[in-house]
């Protein structure tokens, strides 16, 4: 299983809001599509999919807040 | 604060007056070239057509008016995939967007933003206009009425849409129909801060002037 990691977004910046996921559990996803948009401040930030897979888990849902470093899901890389 | 472009090309797009789907589409075309390494980075220079945009931070809430004001006065509703919450575009108003690959520069969201205000402030400067940010709060004050918003998209480390900022005194009229950034703010124009009118060219070509000292130091 690959962690879907919220990464390091910038200085000052602890946490997102998730705002939309490109993709439902159990879809496959394709290696730099966008997997899942994020709000914070007044930008947004698609984080896109790290490999190629199935989305097997989405541990936040939309409209969660996440903090850098966590896990926002897992993918069953193919 | 720079953004130093070290030898990178960018590109400078001036649309002239243009409706907000056409822009985002121009944007969007813009951005892949970007993703595919077949331009750097890119500023688009534009006027809108009326329209009021919300961002992923706003809500229908924020507008004021009611939809059969808004047709009577040929002002559509878009929502849009950037940050922030809603605000209006339309004649008179520099907007200006911002295709930059920061990969190349820094991967930041807040120091980029950190970055549009100053490269703003800047740019109001240069007409003897005082204007400073606010933390907590984007986009570019004076005294406590708002010149400029800024939302942006960033998909890939590139980012999309940008900054807008009120030239000409008559754009104003229109934020009365919405709670802009979804406050209860005052916005002004650079014409009604100096009570002179200001050619929207000379306003485009001071911006531009801005833009390169920003970038090269």
């Amino acid at each position: 299983m690959v962690k879907v990691i919220l990464p390091e977004l910038g200085e000052g910046i602890e946490r997102a809001t998730i705002s939309y996921w490109y993709y439902q559990e159990g879809q496959k996803v394709n290696k730099d599509n966008d997997l899942v948009e994020l709000v914070t401040d007044k930008a947004t930030f698609n984080l896109p999919a790290p490999c190629s897979g199935i989305l097997s888990q989405i541990i936040f849902k939309e409209g969660q807040t996440v903090n850098i470093g966590e896990v926002l899901a897992l993918i069953e890389e193919e | 604060m720079l953004l130093r472009l070290s030898g990178l090309k960018y590109q400078i797009f001036d649309l002239g007056r243009i409706d907000f789907i056409h822009a985002w589409n121009f944007q969007k075309e813009i951005f892949l070239k970007a993703k595919m390494h077949l331009i750097d980075s890119a500023i688009v220079l534009c006027e809108h057509d009326p329209v009021i945009t919300i961002g992923r931070g706003g809500s229908k809430k924020e507008i004021l008016a009611s939809c059969q004001e808004l047709n009577k006065m040929n002002i559509k509703i878009l929502y849009a995939d950037r940050g922030g919450k809603t605000t209006y575009h339309g004649p008179g108003q520099l907007v200006v967007y911002f295709i930059f690959n920061l990969n190349y520069f820094r991967k930041d969201l807040h120091y980029f933003l950190r970055w549009l205000e100053k490269l703003g402030i800047s740019f109001l400067n240069k007409f003897n206009l005082k204007a400073n940010s606010k933390a907590g709060l984007s986009g570019i004050w004076i005294d406590n009425k708002k010149i400029a918003s800024i939302g942006i998209c960033v998909k890939n480390w590139i980012t999309y849409h940008g900054m807008s900022i009120n030239v000409k005194k008559d754009v104003l009229d229109n934020f009365y129909f919405i709670r802009p950034c979804g406050m209860d703010i005052e916005m002004t124009s650079i014409e009604s801060i100096l009570g002179q009118d200001v050619l929207f060219s000379y306003a485009k070509r001071l911006f531009l002037s801005s833009f390169k000292e920003e970038i090269y130091g």
